[in-house]
């Protein structure tokens, strides 16, 4: 089987398995799944819904890749929702508070951010390395810790004040904005959308152009024959970690320097899980990933307009739920179909019978 | 990443030490620890001036809390011991809220807790469709589970909650099991829990409070735990469950049907979650479903039963622990809870003691320092901010897996996938 086929079945079959999927349910609950497709493919044409997609497909790409550094070293951090969070409300914290010349004042917030991130990501790392704690569950905990520290901070006698009915941190003055790029009333692509193609190429490099990724990659597939190698797994987890943490924290970036200078309660949550979400789709390359989170950001923008005929906009998640489910399945029925198709390859050159385990 | 066998779940493990005699059996060995815990509550209450601690009203809370906690913490007790990793135990978890809610406003509670455990079940299917057929990662599905419950269930309440409750996040009211209490023996330790005894009083009320206004979901939910123990300790059928976590290949070579037992036990755990689920909407503090309920419970669950060792017993205790901390916190806020610092320094004060008998003294001075930094929190603080305590349960499990994640033992094969026919 050609090896370019391989990769994009599997995700091309599981987005038509979920469209089919959303579209029978569509039926049963009695709503025309034509009308409803159609209208969200004629949505991305109105307003600013366009510009806001690309918005949210940068947000989801830096996401996407903090989830995809740690799984190259089979490492899940599912704590990349906590780390965005935690450094958010550092950042923000921290560009109300300073008083710097443009330019270098955003640069520094973005650094806050990144440190942030990794610091908060730094616990896990650590505790999987010195006492063994399945970084899982460690980042599950950090996530609910980060939840409530951020609440927290933006207390009215702790960081944040009281505007109208939202509690939201100092906001950040101009000099630590990052302007965008306007396009009239279609609205504003955030800046720093560009930091993230700029992250996504970086990410292409390291992983191959690098020995460090080399070596990340290597400590990944098997830490044993990597150790062999002079690798020291446990080096390599503790920087993947920190990495990923860094660059989880980027991920409000984008819209708290280009749109809202602060952190308020209406902060989003779960860009997280959808950037778990994405890696898988794109299988941690950087060009899938790309796809994975304009496909998501599409999904979730275009969505809105479900609303207007009749159908809950919800159904988009249970898309995108449907999708990480078949993508995943999809890969791993491809895989197999692929490993039997060598056998019998072999198993004819070789002049032996079929082998084993053929079948699917 | 499906595509290596290796699983990053599966934490780097500890060969268990040697075997000691044991000298007690377990269930004394919880007798002690349950006797130790009123103690050490009660000396606290003593000492900080906080009755709050050993109060009916408190405990009652608790264990209305602990509930949810303990299902989803014994639904993932059943699919690890199967050796499937369930993090979508939230998932399955809000799948069951909203079944309980759909099912309970029309039918009432018994249906509402059936339709939960149908809807949780359906979750564990999926789970178990995808890992044990596919051998999908555990983990993804997991997480995929999680986006699916919770956008199914978004969008099942849109369509059918919507029109009756006028509000797209929320069930109507859903009716509640009437309650039970032991009539006599309540209105006695109420008396007792009045006349501020110490320790007698301290017990009265604790013992109140798990007795009174007790639902016939409690009393499932308690029976569970022990029935879990006997089916999965003490029946052919459990040996076997648990032969799939710790072996499935050795399994497979004795005849078991490795997958079969695998999705019985992930659509039992999906069952459990589910009913957890159905532990929230049937809370009578509750009006019905709401989004966003289960606020992460399932994954506390879990946190539950790795704190537990992966045994019911230890489980009850860490959803115990968990539903205590949230009860306080509701009932009497940030500083009653504070007073669990205090009484966290007592419990630190005698392991210090322990450990320097034992000529332990690198744990001696460990604990040492422990106990002055939480000493250090409850002197310098008035109260603890309640955005931090509603995650007390958080930071305790990450201090637990710290210190003790060398003597916890998963099932030994749990995480990993298998396929049929792979140890020849």
């Amino acid at each position: 089987m050609g090896t370019l086929r391989g990769k994009l079945l599997p995700p091309a079959l599981a987005i038509v398995f979920s469209a089919l999927l959303c579209g029978i349910a569509l039926v049963i609950s009695g709503a025309n799944p034509l009308t409803a497709f159609g209208a969200m493919l004629t949505q991305v044409g109105e307003g600013t819904t366009l510009v806001d997609v690309v918005n949210s497909t940068g947000i989801y790409y830096i996401a996407a890749l903090a989830v995809a550094i740690g799984f190259q070293m089979n490492l899940f951090n599912i704590g990349v929702e906590g780390q965005y969070r935690v450094a958010a409300v550092t950042a923000a914290v921290f560009g109300g508070s300073v008083t710097l010349p443009p330019g270098l004042h955003a640069l520094a917030i973005l650094v806050v951010a990144a440190v942030a991130g990794a610091l908060w990501a730094a616990v896990p790392a650590i505790l999987k390395v010195t006492r063994g704690v399945n970084e899982v569950i460690s980042t599950i905990m950090m996530n609910g810790i980060a939840l409530g520290l951020a609440a927290y901070l933006i207390r009215a006698d702790v960081f944040g004040e009281l505007r109208g009915n939202n509690i939201r941190t100092p906001e950040i003055p101009s000099t630590g904005w990052v302007p965008g790029i306007s396009f009239g009333s279609s609205g504003t692509v955030f800046g720093l959308v560009l930091l993230a193609a700029l992250l996504g190429v970086g990410y292409w490099i390291m992983m191959n152009r690098t020995r460090f990724g080399f070596e990340l990659r290597a400590s990944g597939e098997s830490s044993t024959a990597a150790a062999a190698g002079g690798i020291s797994a446990k080096k390599m987890v503790l920087i993947a970690m920190l990495l990923s943490g860094a660059i989880a924290g980027l991920v409000a970036m984008p819209e708290i320097l280009g749109r809202d200078h602060t952190y308020n309660l209406n902060f989003p949550g779960g860009i997280g899980f959808s950037g778990i979400a994405i890696a898988l789709l794109g299988r941690n390359h950087p060009g899938g990933i790309a796809l994975g989170a304009l496909l998501w950001a599409f999904l979730d923008k275009s969505g809105l307009a479900l609303d207007n005929v009749g159908v809950p906009r919800e159904i988009v998640t249970i898309m995108q739920g449907a999708i990480v489910l078949s993508v995943v399945v999809a890969y791993e029925v491809v895989r197999r179909v692929e490993l039997a198709a060598e056998q019998r390859r072999v198993g004819r050159q070789t002049g032996t019978a079929e082998p084993v385990g053929g079948a699917a | 990443m499906s595509t290596t066998s290796t699983n990053p779940s599966t934490a780097p493990l500890t060969v268990p030490p040697a075997k000691r005699k044991r000298k007690l059996p377990g269930w004394s060995t919880a007798m002690i620890g349950v006797a130790g815990a009123i103690v050490l509550l009660s000396t606290t209450s003593y000492l900080t001036g906080f009755p709050q601690l050993t109060s009916t009203g408190t405990w009652q809370t608790a264990l209305r809390l602990a509930l949810p906690i303990l299902l989803a913490g014994l639904g993932g007790l059943w699919a690890e011991r199967a050796g499937v990793v369930n993090i979508g135990l939230e998932g399955m978890m809000i799948m069951g809220t909203w079944g309980a809610a759909w099912a309970g406003y029309q039918w009432g509670p018994w249906a509402a807790l059936v339709s939960a455990a149908v809807f949780g079940a359906l979750g564990g299917l999926l789970h178990a469709i995808a890992t044990v057929t596919f051998g999908v990662n555990h983990i993804v599905s997991g997480v995929a589970i999680n986006l699916l419950g919770a956008g199914l269930t978004k969008y099942l309440s849109t369509l059918i909650f919507y029109p009756l409750s006028n509000n797209p996040r929320e069930s109507p009211a859903v009716p509640k099991f009437d309650t039970y209490s032991a009539a006599g023996l309540s209105d006695w330790l109420g008396d007792l829990e009045a006349q501020q005894r110490v320790g007698i009083s301290d017990v009265a009320g604790i013992l109140r409070g798990i007795t009174t206004g007790v639902s016939p979901l409690t009393m499932i939910a308690i029976v569970l735990v022990p029935a879990t123990f006997l089916v999965l300790w003490r029946t052919r059928f459990g040996l076997r469950l648990r032969s799939c976590g710790e072996n499935p290949v050795a399994a497979e070579s004795l005849g078991v049907n490795v997958y079969l037992y695998k999705y019985t036990a992930v659509i039992i755990s999906g069952a459990l979650a589910g009913i957890g689920g159905a532990a929230l909407v049937l809370n009578p503090g509750q009006p019905g479903y709401l989004e966003g309920q289960t606020g992460g419970r399932g994954y506390i669950g879990l946190a539950a039963m790795i704190f537990g060792n992966w045994r019911p017993g230890g489980l009850l205790g860490g959803a115990a622990l968990f539903g205590y901390v949230d009860g306080l916190q509701l009932r009497s806020g940030g500083k009653t809870v504070l007073a669990l610092f205090y009484g966290a320094v007592l419990l630190l004060a005698v392991i210090v003691v322990v450990q320097l008998v034992r000529k332990k003294w690198f744990s001696a001075a460990f604990a040492i320092v422990g106990a002055a930094i939480l000493y250090f929190v409850y002197f310098s603080l008035d109260e603890l901010p309640s955005e931090l305590t509603a995650y007390a349960p958080h930071l305790v499990t990450l201090v637990v897996l710290a210190v003790a994640s060398q003597r916890l033992r998963a099932p030994a094969a749990d995480g990993v996938i298998y396929r049929r026919g792979q140890g020849d």
